[in-house]
């Protein structure tokens, strides 16, 4: 998801009996749905986990403006530029929503852009691939913003307080994120031949990385574990994924779009659709940096911070100047 | 070099409602933080008015001393109308 | 030149510099220097494209041609484009952005203005309904030019040579031609000329606080109106109407 492959720091998950009787009455407050806020004591694993979790989400909101803020300039009419643009300011504030939930954490903003900008905090994996045409603007919102939504909602309900409440804001404002994704792709489904053409290719080439994008199966994964003990993780990899599987199908279909998969099957019995393998070598491969646009997202968001630095300090420097006045004013 | 300084956001959403808190922002200044507040946390019509208070200014009680703070209201129950009891015959009260 | 078509090439001029501002800002989009001014830059060009649609979609229905504000934006070439130079050049950093929306705000506050008394309806109600944007946009902008001039040493540096260096597009607001003067006579738009004065004020009373100075009078470019444009317009075009052009007839 936005989150991927977050580390606990956990061995294996201790049950009560093994907890030491702080972490073991803290562990009892989260199994009776109590939230934790921001001074609560909580052990140092659940909010070094968190802060990871939540800075990855935000620092793939931020990222993810960069391949849709690409069509910005491009967009095919003054109504597309308009809702194209107020999303992916919305993917700004998303990001800053989260950023403000990970700084009650005793964690700075700055600290958090720095080990992205080092390349020592991940970002989602999807927005490392390229937005080639305007239907990848399409893909984007109906396919990867609605496996977002199927992450987010439950996060609504998750265990640390400001991180749920800023989900709650995220997912208020996300449904209109997909659907505007999937009118993209309802207008091109319905126009010229070239456009139709357009809308299946962009589907070929997201198809994968957003049926990937929940990460792999966490069944046996010690860290989801742990993160679901904590409830910060409500539900599994695989679990999100068939949610998504299930709705997605069909509202391809309804787009007369041909799934890039030729396992794809209804399962009558179970009532849901089934998939073929999904290459968990490329998944790896692009978290770890070797996706088509890792370089460029990362250099982007640098050059952007450093560019800026100028502005911020420039900020600073006045707003310490006009208080030194108000100083003087006052005395 | 020095991070804008972080600033808690309470918003109005309607007249006669309380200003609720939102979230929090970066700005170097309080008029910057009302002007970012509009931009980050009123997109979508969703305030009448806007407090901006710099962080680090609140002070907040102490998990600590959650019990110290407010167990003892718990023992005040006739603070509270259910604590008399009123015979069914008598009305409006 | 009849009533009608002025008010066409009038309508153009005030949609087409709302539409390319827009444009270049939207070319900031996650380049901003913090995510706060991400989020304002944004909402400045959604301001923007919005009076741009209505100034475009009034144009298009002056002409009668059936030219919807689309086809106006996306299907013109440079030479038809009406907008003022001062907004199709480039980005630069940030206080070449600042400086360009602050000399076109404190323009077109003082223009929405004038032309909410206008004695065309339509006209008076795009004009009031944009106002309370471009105040605010003003307000932002005159904001950052007295933060960055009176910031530090190399933030003051760059906002005075970006006040410099576009000083030479604003004379283009207030110089009248043909159009405005048929449009002012009917009442309509306003006089150009009558706007320097309150515009000069408004931009030195800024400067005067950001500790910048206003630069020397010297000639002013001028041709955005009539058609003539910077070499900036044309790649900016170029990119924003790729695909109306590519896929020519297209619905999307």
């Amino acid at each position: 998801m936005y989150a991927q492959l977050v580390d606990t720091g956990a061995k294996r998950v201790q049950s009560l009996e093994e907890l030491s009787p702080e972490d073991r009455a803290f562990q009892e407050r989260i199994d009776a749905g109590v939230k934790i806020e921001a001074k609560d004591p909580m052990p140092e694993s659940y909010r070094r986990t968190l802060v990871r979790q939540i800075s990855q989400h935000a620092h793939s909101e931020i990222v993810g403006m960069l391949p849709e803020g690409n069509w910005i300039t491009r967009a095919p009419t003054l109504k597309r530029k308009a809702i194209l643009l107020a999303k992916v300011q919305d993917e700004g504030g998303h990001g800053l929503y989260l950023y403000s939930a990970a700084e009650t954490l005793g964690v700075s903003r700055d600290q958090m852009i720095a080990d992205l900008h080092a390349g020592k905090a991940k970002y989602s994996s999807i927005f490392n691939y390229p937005t080639l045409s305007w239907a990848d603007v399409g893909c984007i919102g109906w396919l990867v913003d609605g496996a977002a939504i199927i992450n987010q909602i439950p996060l609504c309900r998750c265990s640390y307080g400001p991180y749920a409440r800023a989900m709650v804001r995220v997912c208020k404002e996300e449904s209109f994120h997909q659907r505007q994704g999937y009118d993209i792709m309802l207008a091109l489904a319905r126009g010229t031949a070239e456009q139709k053409a357009m809308a299946q290719e962009a589907f070929n080439r997201w198809w994968w990385p957003a049926l990937a994008m929940q990460g792999p199966p966490d069944k046996d994964s010690v860290h989801s574990a742990q993160s679901m003990a904590w409830k910060i993780k409500l539900f599994s990899n695989d679990e999100l994924r068939q949610k998504w599987l299930d709705q997605t199908v069909p509202q391809a279909h309804y787009l007369g779009l041909t799934v890039p998969d030729p396992d794809l099957a209804w399962n009558d019995e179970t009532g849901h659709w089934e998939h073929g393998p999904i290459d968990w070598d490329e998944f790896y491969r692009v978290i770890k940096g070797d996706g088509p646009c890792n370089r460029d997202r990362l250099r982007a968001r640098v050059k952007a911070w450093e560019d800026g630095a100028w502005v911020r300090e420039a900020a600073v420097a006045h707003a310490e100047k006009r208080a030194a006045r108000e100083r003087v004013k006052a005395a | 070099m020095k991070e804008w300084p972080l600033w808690e956001v309470f918003i109005r959403s309607q007249h006669g409602l309380a200003h609720k808190h939102v979230g929090s922002l970066h700005a170097p200044d309080a008029e910057m933080a009302i002007r970012n507040a509009r931009d980050v946390y009123t997109r979508r019509n969703e305030g009448v008015s806007i407090w901006v208070v710099k962080a680090a200014d609140i002070t907040a009680s102490s998990p600590g001393d959650k019990e110290a703070l407010f167990e003892p209201a718990n023992s005040k129950v006739y603070r509270h109308p259910t604590f008399y009891p009123m015979p069914d015959e008598v009305k409006g009260i | 030149m009849g009533r009608q078509d002025a008010l066409f090439e009038y309508l153009l001029r005030l949609g087409d510099s709302a539409l390319v501002l827009a444009q270049r800002l939207g070319e900031w989009t996650g380049k901003a220097p913090i995510i706060e001014e991400d989020l304002a830059t944004a909402n400045t060009a959604l301001d923007l494209i919005g009076q741009a649609r209505m100034w475009l979609a009034y144009a298009g229905e002056v002409e009668g041609k059936g030219r919807d504000e689309d086809r106006l934006a996306f299907l013109r070439d440079a030479s038809d484009f009406r907008n003022v130079l001062l907004v199709e050049q480039p980005n630069g950093n940030f206080a070449d952005t600042i400086a360009r929306q602050f000399y076109f705000d404190a323009w077109n506050v003082r223009a929405l203005d004038a032309l909410r008394g206008s004695t065309d309806a339509r006209v008076a109600d795009i004009a009031g309904k944009s106002l309370k944007e471009a105040r605010y946009h003003f307000e932002r902008s005159a904001d950052w030019v007295v933060r960055l001039g009176d910031g530090t040493d190399e933030s003051r540096a760059k906002m005075q040579a970006a006040i410099d260096d576009l000083w030479t597009y604003t004379g283009e607001l207030f110089a009248a031609d043909e159009v405005d003067r048929i449009l002012a006579e009917s009442g309509v738009g306003f006089d150009p000329g009558s706007l320097h004065a309150p515009w000069m004020d408004a931009v030195k009373q800024v400067l005067d606080e950001a500790t910048l100075v206003a630069p020397a009078a010297g000639y002013m470019q001028r041709g955005g109106k009539q058609g003539v444009h910077t070499e900036n317009l044309g790649y900016l075009l170029a990119e924003m109407q790729f695909l109306q052009r590519a896929y020519p007839g297209g619905q999307w």
